[in-house]
C-alpha cells in the first residue's frame, strides 16, 4: 500500500496539553482522575476518623481544615457536604472519567486497529470539558455556606431550596453545573467511542474479534447515551426550581423558616424516577468496562483463551439491557405500589443470570490456566472475587421486602462500595498495571505492585464486608453520630474496625503513586509484547508511537484470545499473525 | 520532528462515520425529550395543573419552522439536480427561517408575560417556557450546522454526486421540527 499522505507529530503544547492524541488525552482523564482521587480519599479518611471515633478532638485537622472543624470536631453540616463531595466526585469525576473516558481512550483505537479517535477535535474538547467541571465541583467547597450536601443522588427538598440547609445554597449551584459539563463531556466521548468502534475497525476485525475490553467499552458508551439524557432534564427541572421559582419536584405545604413556601405540587419521587434511570446504568457504565478488562488481562497472564466468549459478549448485551429498566429498586421505600416494586425486585434479581454467566466464564477462564500471578492478574483476580461478594449483597437489596429493613442503612454503603468502588478501582489499578508498558514503554515494578496488591485487596474488601454487618444492626447511612443512639453502641466497634481496615489501603495507595510516577520514568525498559498478549496494541512499539502504528495498520486475522496453541510459538497466535501456508492448507 | 506516512485507504472515512455520529446525537436529543415528556405526563397528575392556552403565535412559529424544512429539502433537491448555485440560496432561506422562528418563540413569551403568564405561574407554563427554550438551543445548535453547510456549500463541496453533509444537516434539521411538533402536541393536550 503506497503511503501518501504524511501527519506531521505535534509540538509541545498540542502533544502534552490540547492533545487531539488518544493516547494522551486518556493519559491526561487518568492523570485528572488521580488528582481528584486525592481529594476524594481525604474527605473519607476525615468522614472516617470521625464515624469511628465521634466524641474525639482533632486540633491539628481543625487548622488544617478550618473551614471544616470547630474545636477539634467535623461539624455536622460539613459532614454532610464531605459525604456528597466524596460519592460525586468518586463515581463520576474519579471512576468514571478514569475507567471509561482514560482506558476507552487510551485501548479503543490500539485494540481495533484504528490510528485516532473518529473525532480528535470532539476528543480533545471532552477532556478539557472535564477540566473545568473538576474546577467548578471543587469550588462548591469555597461557596459561603459550604459545599453541596444533598448526597450524591442530589434529592429535592434538599438540593432544589437554596434555603434549606447550609450546603443548600451556591454549593448546590455549582455541583449542578459541574454535573451538567460532566453530562457534556460525557455524551461526547461515548459518541466518539460508539463512532470509532463501529467504523474504524481495521481490516478483519469484526465485531466478534474484539477484545472484551473494546465490547464493554461499546455497550457503556451506549448505555451512556440512552441514560444521561434523563439527568440532564432533571438537572435543568432542579435548576428551575432553585433558581426560577417552579414547582417540578417541590411539593405544596413546605415549611422554612416558620414560612409555608410558595411551591406546591410538585413531586420529589419524579425527580428520584429520572434520576435513578440515569444512576442504576450508570452503575454498569462503571462495572462493565471493569468486567472486560479483567477478561483481557485474565485471558493474557492466564495464557488461556477467554472461556465463552460469546456468550460472554451477550451476557453484557442482557446486562445492559436489563440495567435500563430496574432504576426502581432505588426506591422500593420511597412510595411505590406493591406491584410495581415486585416487577422492579424480579427484573433486578433477573440481572444476577447473565452477571452469573459473567462471572463464571471468568472464573471458567483460569481453568488449567498457566497463570502468571503479575500485579496485574492479581488484581484481576480480586475483580472476581470483588463481584462475587458485593454481588451476593445486592439479592438483599434488589428484593423489596428485605430492602424494606436494609434501605438507607450500612447494608447499601458497603454494598456500592463494592460494587461500583471495589471492584472498578481494581480494574484500574489492574488496568494500570498491564497497560503501563504500551503507556510508557515502561514496566511498574512488580514486588512494590504486589505489596500494593496486599495491603490493598484483603483490606479494602474486608472493610465494606464489614459495613454490611453495621447495617444489619441497624445503624444508617448519612448518620453523622452514631454514639447518639443507644442501640448502636454495641456495634461501634465494628465503626473503628472498618476506618483502620480502609485506613490501610488508603495509605498503600501512596505506594502505588510512587511506583507509578517513579516507573514511568525509571521503570525497566520493554519492547512491544512485554506480556506475549495477543491483541493488537502489543504490535506495535512501547509507547505506542503517534498514529499508532507506522505506514501500515495491523490486520486481525483471528479472535482476541488465541492462547496455549500447540503448533504456535511461544504457545500464542496474536490477532495480527497472518496464518501460514501450512495452516490454511490444513484448514 | 518525525513525520508518519498513512496509506490514503486507512485514513478515517468521514462519510461513513458520520451517519453513526448523528445517529447517537439524535438519540441523545430523542432521550432528553423523552425524559422531559415523561415528567410532564408525572407532574400533570397534580392537583394543580391547569393548562394554558398557548399563545397564537406558536401556530405561526411552527407554520416558519415547516417551511424552513421545506426550503432546506429545496436545497437538496438542487444538489441533486447539481444546481450548485442554488444550494446556498435556499440554505440561506433555511437559516433565515430558523431565526425567524426562534425571534416568533420569544415573542410568544412576551405575549405570555404580557396575560401575566410567567415561569411560576404554574406548572404547564413552566413546562411551556422550559420546553421551548431547550427545544430552541438544539435550534440555535441546527442554525450553526446550517452556517457549516452553507460554507460548504459556497466552497462547491456539495453537487449531484456527493451531498452528503447538506444531508445531515437537513436530517437534523428535520429531527428538530419534528421534536417541535411533538412538544406543541403534547402541551396544546395534557
Amino acid at each position: 500500500m503506497s503511503a501518501t499522505a504524511e501527519h506531521a507529530q505535534p509540538g509541545f503544547w498540542r502533544h502534552y496539553v490540547f492533545s487531539t492524541d488518544h493516547k494522551m488525552i486518556g493519559k491526561q482523564y487518568i492523570l485528572t482522575a488521580v488528582v481528584m482521587a486525592l481529594f476524594a480519599t481525604t474527605w473519607s479518611v476525615l468522614l472516617r476518623l470521625h464515624l469511628a471515633w465521634p466524641q474525639a478532638q482533632w486540633p491539628l485537622l481543625g487548622k488544617l481544615f478550618p473551614g471544616l472543624f470547630q474545636d477539634g470536631v467535623l461539624l455536622p453540616e460539613r459532614y454532610l457536604s464531605l459525604v456528597t463531595m466524596h460519592g460525586t466526585v468518586m463515581i463520576f469525576f474519579v471512576i468514571s472519567i478514569s475507567l471509561v473516558s482514560g482506558f476507552g481512550n487510551f485501548v479503543i483505537p490500539l485494540q481495533i486497529g484504528a490510528r485516532d479517535m473518529a473525532y480528535p477535535f470532539l476528543n480533545m474538547l471532552s477532556y478539557w470539558t472535564i477540566v473545568p467541571a473538576c474546577l467548578i465541583m471543587l469550588a462548591s467547597f469555597f461557596a459561603p455556606e459550604g459545599a453541596a450536601g444533598s448526597g450524591w443522588t442530589a434529592y429535592p427538598p434538599l438540593s432544589a431550596l437554596p434555603d434549606a440547609a447550609p450546603g443548600s445554597g451556591l454549593g448546590q449551584t455549582l455541583w449542578l453545573f459541574a454535573m451538567a459539563l460532566f453530562i457534556a463531556s460525557f455524551t461526547m466521548g461515548g459518541l466518539n467511542f460508539v463512532t470509532t468502534i463501529l467504523n474504524l475497525r481495521t481490516r478483519g476485525m469484526s465485531m466478534f474479534r474484539m477484545p472484551l475490553t473494546v465490547w464493554t467499552m461499546f455497550i457503556a458508551s451506549i448505555l451512556g447515551i440512552l441514560a444521561f439524557p434523563a439527568l440532564t432534564a432533571a438537572a435543568i427541572m432542579l435548576l428551575l426550581d432553585r433558581l426560577g421559582s417552579t414547582s417540578f419536584f417541590l411539593p405544596s405545604g413546605l415549611v422554612m423558616g416558620g414560612t409555608v413556601l410558595p411551591h406546591q405540587g410538585g413531586t420529589p419521587l419524579l425527580f428520584q424516577h429520572l434520576f435513578w434511570f440515569l444512576g442504576h446504568p450508570e452503575v454498569y457504565v462503571l462495572v462493565l468496562p471493569a468486567i472486560g478488562i479483567a477478561f483481557d488481562v485474565v485471558a493474557a497472564h492466564g495464557r488461556r483463551p477467554v472461556f465463552g466468549y460469546r456468550t460472554s459478549v451477550w451476557a453484557l448485551v442482557v446486562v445492559a439491557v436489563l440495567s435500563m429498566i430496574v432504576w426502581g429498586h432505588h426506591m422500593f421505600v420511597s412510595g411505590m405500589s406493591p406491584y410495581v416494586g415486585e416487577y422492579f425486585s424480579i427484573a433486578t434479581v433477573s440481572i444476577t443470570g447473565p452477571f452469573a454467566v459473567l462471572a463464571l466464564n471468568l472464573v471458567a477462564s483460569l481453568w488449567r490456566a498457566e497463570i502468571r500471578l503479575t500485579s496485574a492478574m492479581m488484581f484481576a483476580l480480586a475483580i472476581v472475587a470483588a463481584v462475587g461478594i458485593g454481588g451476593v449483597g445486592g439479592i438483599f437489596l434488589a428484593t423489596a421486602t428485605s430492602d424494606q429493613y436494609l434501605h438507607n442503612s450500612y447494608f447499601v454503603v458497603g454494598h456500592f462500595h463494592l460494587m461500583i468502588a471495589v471492584v472498578t478501582f481494581f480494574a484500574i489499578f489492574a488496568g494500570i498495571y498491564h497497560w503501563f508498558p504500551k503507556m510508557f514503554g515502561r514496566r511498574m515494578n512488580e514486588t512494590l505492585g504486589k505489596a500494593h496488591f496486599w495491603l490493598t485487596v484483603p483490606t479494602t474488601i474486608a472493610g465494606f464486608v464489614t459495613m454490611h454487618f453495621l447495617g444489619m444492626a441497624g445503624e444508617q447511612r448519612h448518620l453523622y453520630d452514631p454514639s447518639a443512639y443507644k442501640f448502636l453502641e454495641p456495634v461501634q466497634w465494628l465503626n473503628v474496625l472498618i476506618s483502620i481496615l480502609l485506613f490501610i489501603p488508603g495509605a498503600a495507595q501512596f505506594l502505588f503513586l510512587w511506583n507509578f510516577f517513579h516507573s514511568m520514568v525509571a521503570g525497566e525498559r520493554v519492547g512491544p509484547n512485554p506480556w506475549q498478549a495477543t491483541t493488537l496494541e502489543w504490535t506495535t512499539e512501547s509507547p505506542a508511537p503517534h498514529l499508532n502504528w507506522g505506514a501500515e495498520l495491523p490486520v486481525a486475522y483471528r479472535g482476541p484470545y488465541d492462547y496455549r496453541l500447540n503448533g504456535a510459538p511461544d504457545g500464542y497466535e496474536p490477532q495480527a499473525a497472518a496464518p501460514s501456508a501450512a495452516a490454511l492448507v490444513t484448514s | 520532528m518525525t513525520a508518519v506516512a498513512v496509506a490514503p485507504a486507512e485514513r478515517p472515512a468521514p462519510r461513513e462515520q458520520y451517519p453513526i455520529a448523528l445517529a447517537a446525537v439524535l438519540v441523545t436529543v430523542a432521550m432528553l425529550f423523552t425524559a422531559f415528556t415523561s415528567a410532564l405526563v408525572i407532574r400533570r397528575t397534580g392537583a394543580d395543573w391547569v393548562r394554558i392556552p398557548l399563545p397564537p403565535m406558536v401556530w405561526a412559529n411552527t407554520v416558519v419552522l415547516i417551511l424552513s424544512s421545506l426550503a432546506l429539502e429545496r436545497a437538496r433537491a438542487a444538489a441533486k439536480g447539481d444546481a450548485t448555485s442554488r444550494i446556498a440560496d435556499w440554505l440561506g432561506v433555511t437559516a433565515a427561517l430558523g431565526v425567524l422562528f426562534l425571534v416568533g418563540q420569544l415573542v410568544a413569551w412576551r405575549q405570555l408575560v404580557g396575560q401575566g403568564i410567567l415561569l411560576r405561574t404554574g406548572p404547564h407554563p413552566a413546562f411551556f417556557y422550559m420546553l421551548s427554550a431547550v427545544h430552541g438551543a438544539h435550534v440555535l445548535g441546527g442554525l450553526g450546522a446550517l452556517g457549516w453547510t452553507g460554507r460548504r456549500a459556497r466552497a462547491g463541496a456539495y453537487g449531484a454526486a456527493q451531498h452528503d453533509g447538506l444531508t445531515h444537516t437537513a436530517v437534523y434539521w428535520h429531527f428538530v421540527g419534528v421534536v417541535w411538533l411533538w412538544l406543541l402536541a403534547v402541551l396544546s393536550t395534557l
